[in-house]
């Protein structure tokens, strides 16, 4: 294989520049650092080499090296990105590496930053509520039947890793500090997966319009462009759920159809 | 939670501030000249109030489709509506575009597509993904006018009437208008066929076409397939998507007429912004070719005639 071809493994390594954000909530700079570059490298590998070699001291989040955990979410060029799923071939041959902590949440030290806002929200969101004793689509024994192309859409939202960079590149949270208001994309995502839900019987509509202010969310789409697992947010999470607040708030027909056949979910 | 910024050191705030190294300003700043071109271009067309029809043909500029009222062989009730007052007319003069541009531009307003096109090429809100904001307030779409959005699926509703009248309108293009001897017919006005100025908001010759023939012009493929690139558009709308299934939790345990429709609708919602910016792209075109045809400007192509020699 070419990876491994003896003309690459005799070279010399290439060395590329790496200007880090160093410092904390206080303030800080960006730190040149040189890191040797080989095929395959991800931006994280060079992190860890800078780490090992010439900055002992330098914080980073990382656990798993495999785009699953989460954890080295940071702005690689000024991209929100995993640092272990960014390989070094995907960034331009040429210029310094430019790597920032997240922007949107309280930076602690370094690159890593205080994401547990996230997690508050979280709480705030009903769980999934099963039919109760008596439901129609129980079966006679208390178990339920759903089929796979009826889950197929809460399990696309069921990949999501929890990386926060769409919650990071959301220009509701980043620009506008709206973190009060606005419940960030992710949250939405999680909501989605609950509504959509065959077994759920819970109604979040009232939530995500009071609550979580679907509304801010101007589907600008930045939060489907940086996730790492490709769900389609702003297409089948947020704007599914703006149209069922729609139906529930803001379409006088729906309205009508409910007064008269009365509300269910279905 | 605080509601206080977040004070993060290490970014630069304001207007563009970003590291982004790609050029990320391409796709704005061309989405927003293409949106902007667009809107000049169907405003002067639908002042200009004629060129809209093709003279010896059935073609009809999507522009002024369906004509309500109007001038031409096309319009439903011929002159302008007793409802344009005369001294609305001496500043704005009528045009039958006026009467149903309001349906197509309501709907794209209002569209999910174009919506993230506008708030990031021309409302800069974000101008692109990680890149800085200058703007101090935000409202999102939780108040007026924005909010006015949510009623994005009422458009729809004329939107799907519209495209079957587009859809019409592109059959019709592939039929002629003959005269008793089977040649070309050709409408008039004071005994000369309609060209020039005898297009805009003149009052025809009480004379009618004998019959109409197939034939094939390089503007009926052109009116064909406007209508297929709309309703592709049309047809993949978020709204659609969730009033024919996707406001549904269960679908059953096989998967039922609505579930299909459903994926049928995703289908085409996967490429919503191709539809988008295509159909818009050839919308335009088609009103150019039927204008420049009707101008003199150009002459349509006739690929199969069915005229009598």
């Amino acid at each position: 294989m070419s990876d491994h071809s003896p003309s690459t493994a005799t070279s010399a390594p290439a060395k590329r520049t790496f200007r880090i954000w160093r410092g904390d909530k206080n303030g800080g700079g960006f730190k040149s650092y040189q890191a040797e570059i080989t095929t395959g490298m991800v931006v994280l590998d060079a992190v860890h080499q800078i780490q090992a070699a010439d900055a002992n001291d330098l914080s980073v989040r990382w656990n798993c090296k495999a785009g699953k955990c989460g954890s080295c979410s940071a702005e690689i060029n000024g991209k929100p990105r995993l640092m272990c799923m960014t390989r070094m071939e995907t960034l331009p041959p040429e210029g310094d590496v430019t790597i920032q902590p997240l922007k949107a949440f309280p930076n602690i030290r370094d690159l890593v930053t205080d994401v547990s806002w996230n997690f508050e929200q979280n709480k705030r969101i009903t769980p999934l509520t099963a039919p109760p004793k008596g439901d129609p689509d129980l079966f006679a024994d208390g178990t339920f039947r759903m089929y796979q192309h009826e889950v197929d859409r809460s399990q696309e939202f069921r990949k999501c890793i929890e990386c926060f960079l769409c919650q990071d590149v959301c220009h509701v949270l980043r620009e506008h500090d709206l973190h009060t208001e606005f419940i960030g994309p992710r949250f939405l995502v999680r909501a989605a997966s609950l509504e959509m839900h065959p077994l759920d019987r819970a109604d979040r509509t009232s939530f995500l319009k009071y609550q979580a202010n679907i509304g801010y969310c101007n589907i600008t789409k930045c939060c489907t462009e940086v996730c790492p697992e490709h769900i389609h947010i702003t297409d089948n999470a947020i704007i599914p759920l703006k149209e069922r607040v729609v139906d529930a708030y803001y379409d006088p027909v729906a309205k009508v159809i409910r007064w008269i056949f009365g509300a269910k979910k279905s | 939670m605080s509601s206080a910024p977040i004070s993060n050191a290490a970014h630069q705030p304001g207007w563009f501030a970003t590291e982004r190294k790609d050029p990320w300003y391409v796709s704005p700043l061309a989405i927003g000249a293409l949106l902007l071109a667009f809107v000049v271009y169907s405003t002067a067309v639908g002042l200009i109030g004629g060129y809209h029809w093709l003279n010896g043909t059935g073609y009809l500029s999507p522009f002024y489709s369906p004509e309500i009222y109007g001038w031409g062989p096309h319009a439903i009730w011929q002159g302008a509506p007793g409802f344009w007052p005369e001294w609305l007319a001496k500043v704005l003069p009528f045009s039958s575009a006026f009467l149903i541009l309001a349906v197509p531009a309501g709907f794209r307003l209002t569209c999910y597509y174009y919506r993230k096109a506008y708030y990031r090429s021309i409302w800069l809100d974000p101008v692109g993904c990680a890149v800085g904001e200058g703007r101090k307030t935000y409202w999102g779409e939780n108040q007026l006018p924005l909010i006015l959005w949510n009623a994005h699926r009422y458009f729809l509703y004329l939107a799907i009437i519209v495209g079957f009248i587009l859809l019409y309108d592109g059959i019709k293009a592939f039929w002629f208008p003959v005269d008793a001897a089977g040649k070309q017919f050709l409408w008039t006005v004071g005994g000369k066929a309609v060209e020039g100025a005898a297009y805009v908001r003149t009052t025809l010759d009480p004379t009618h076409e004998a019959g109409w023939k197939f034939g094939i012009g390089l503007g009926s493929i052109i009116l064909i397939i406007n209508p297929l690139l709309i309703m592709g558009y049309t047809f993949g709308c978020h709204s659609l998507r969730h009033l024919v299934g996707g406001r549904k939790d269960r679908f059953g345990p096989t998967p039922c007429g609505q579930y299909k429709a459903w994926r049928f609708v995703t289908w085409l919602n996967e490429h919503h912004d191709k539809w988008a910016m295509g159909s818009l792209v050839w919308v335009g075109f088609t009103d150019l070719y039927v204008r420049l045809c009707a101008a003199g400007v150009w002459h349509d192509v006739m690929i199969y005639s069915p005229f009598a020699k």
